[in-house]
């Protein structure tokens, strides 16, 4: 690292490998109950298993955004964050938040509107919480002596992430009025600021990792942030095919949502026409991994997968099943996960100035993680094509076909187990490498 | 080739155009469409006092409504007119857990009124014009 400050970075990254071991075991809850064994239902029944693990999903990957932006952003700009303390207050009340959050969800303490279970009331200390994070991003980028594309595409994410969120705080008696703008909240960032964020760390790796000059790197990141809003803004459409809005929806979100798969498969062909053209190889071997990895993993799960049910007429059958589960993982997985997780093995070493650039636990979290997903992505599938003819053609009560799809929620659990395996290797390495210290500045300047 | 200044018009042009028309289909439906199909006008205290109780309990954390919700428990979109008001409500009074096949629900032992107003509002939502969604089972014997 070359900036003292960007040790801040880890703490958000520690908070974010805690989260996700937590994700995780709600996701196993929810695996069990859908066996049948849904043992916890007194402590934790399936819709609070079910909040907590959507909920701890954005909260991680928001906190491995945030670390990203904070190591990123003074290297970029050539300036040491402007206040470390206010990074540490705005990483501690994030984690206040999550933790009141997720103990509410226990009591009874949410509003149930999918992915923002979070009651108004603490969806305030959230947006003074993002407040604080922007002001020391812009600032510290306004004093900065460098404004690259690559910072500015970043810094445009995470500031249009935070808009985003405010018309999913306001109250609506109409359920319709209540679930489009829900979607301008979930859908616009998830399909659209949040690929700006990806964008940006990928973009800022492959300036390191492949060594290709930056002007060509930054160009094509301009091309594929363009493709994704203009499939993804549109693409909205999608979610208002059956809300209880008009047909021209159909049309609109059916083309637009179909060509947003281009924008991850711009991203796909960049990181490796980049890694083909650079001349420097970065010995830095599981980062490549897992750059290479998000690129591509996103692309099947959010862009393929996307497409196989956004088609109005598919999706009349498989909207609110099982095949919407299997695209979300893979897709969420692909697309943050697996960028977070490239970005944290990419910093650790310029962090901690240990250098296990290519240890058999890092490669072995790469390759069981994403193993395991793929696997719960083709059992999902399996369980969820199963459930749309039966139930939704065939017309069986949903009951009935619940115990019929049971078996392959086994396999889903022997596959998350697979993934367990490598987050726990990955979260191993992770406290291997120690805390950060000043001892790795400069020792590794890229 | 594409030089770096035209690709960020193609980002920033392509994002300015596609935002307007977004917002235009956007205000046309909200103007327009949604008073008409979502029948405004049966949007009664009773009614949004059963969605304010679905949202307390955070149904959409099993069930799914309008498509969209969670998939641990049945779509309840058109359940009104598939189960009638007695079995709803017999299934949000119950002081155990109503386990139909096996599979829990939280026993909520909501109060008559309670339970009348999330009647209400899923009578309501049952009568929103979906573009027919959920499709009728086209291989049922």
């Amino acid at each position: 690292m070359k900036y003292k400050s960007q040790k801040v970075a880890y703490w958000f990254f520690a908070l974010s490998m805690l989260l996700l071991s937590l994700q995780i075991v709600y996701g196993f809850i929810m695996a069990f109950a859908h066996m049948g064994y849904d043992v916890l239902h007194q402590i934790t029944p399936f819709n609070t298993a079910r909040a907590v693990h959507t909920n701890l999903l954005v909260v991680w990957l928001l906190s491995g955004f945030m670390g990203a932006a904070y190591y990123i952003i003074p290297e970029e700009a050539e300036n040491e964050l402007v206040s470390v303390k206010l990074a540490y207050i705005q990483l501690i009340s994030l984690a206040v938040v999550g933790v009141v959050a997720i103990v509410g969800y226990h009591f009874n303490y949410w509003e149930g509107r999918k992915f923002l279970e979070i009651p108004r009331p603490l969806d305030w200390l959230v947006v003074v919480n993002v407040l604080t994070f922007l002001g020391i991003i812009l600032v510290t980028l306004f004093k900065g002596k460098k404004r690259t594309t690559t910072s500015l595409v970043l810094t445009m994410g995470l500031v249009f992430a935070a808009l985003l969120y405010l018309p999913g705080m306001i109250w609506f008696d109409n359920q319709t009025m209540d679930s489009f703008f829900r979607w301008w909240v979930v859908h616009l960032w998830v399909e659209g600021v949040w690929e700006l964020i990806m964008g940006g760390i990928l973009a800022f790796l492959l300036i390191k990792i492949t060594g290709v000059d930056r002007e060509v790197i930054e160009k094509w990141l301009y091309v594929i942030v363009g493709l994704t809003f203009i499939s993804g803004i549109l693409g909205t459409g999608h979610h208002y095919y059956y809300i209880g809005v008009g047909k021209a929806w159909l049309i609109i979100g059916g083309i637009f949502s179909a060509l947003e798969p281009l924008a991850f498969l711009g991203m796909a062909l960049f990181a490796i026409a980049m890694y083909r053209k650079g001349e420097k190889k970065h010995p830095n071997k599981i980062a490549l991994s897992w750059t290479l990895g998000t690129a591509i993993v996103s692309f099947v799960g959010a862009g393929l997968l996307g497409l196989a049910h956004t088609l109005p007429g598919v999706n009349m059958y498989t909207h609110g099943t099982l095949v919407t589960a299997m695209h979300g993982h893979l897709a969420f997985w692909g697309a943050y996960g697996m960028i977070v997780l490239a970005f944290i093995s990419y910093s650790m070493p310029n962090l901690t100035g240990r250098k296990f650039y290519d240890s058999t636990t890092g490669l072995l979290a790469f390759w069981l993680s994403n193993i395991g997903m793929v696997g719960m992505t083709v059992a999902f599938g399996v369980a969820g094509v199963a459930q749309v003819y039966l139930e939704r053609k065939v017309g069986i009560e949903f009951g009935v076909v619940q115990q019929e799809i049971q078996v392959h929620f086994v396999i889903l659990a022997a596959c998350a187990t697979l993934f367990t395996t490598g987050i726990g290797f990955y979260i191993y390495e992770f406290v291997k490498y120690g805390r950060p210290n000043d001892e790795a500045l400069e020792t590794i300047s890229n | 080739m594409l030089s770096k200044s035209q690709a960020k018009v193609f980002f920033l042009g392509g994002t300015i155009v596609t935002f307007a028309i977004f917002l235009g289909l956007s205000w046309n439906s909200l103007s327009n469409e949604v008073p008409k199909r979502t029948h405004e006008e049966n949007l009664t205290p009773q009614v949004i006092s059963g969605k304010t109780i679905w949202e307390k309990n955070n149904c959409m954390g099993c069930h799914t409504i309008m498509g969209e919700g969670a998939y641990y428990a049945p779509e309840l979109t058109k359940v009104y007119e598939r189960r009638g008001e007695a079995y709803i409500k017999a299934a949000l009074m119950s002081k155990t857990p109503w386990s139909p096949r096996g599979r829990k629900m939280v026993a909520y032992a909501m109060t008559e009124q309670e339970a009348n107003d999330v009647v209400a509002f899923l009578k309501w939502i049952g009568e929103v014009d979906l573009n027919g969604f959920p499709a009728k089972p086209d291989l049922k014997k």
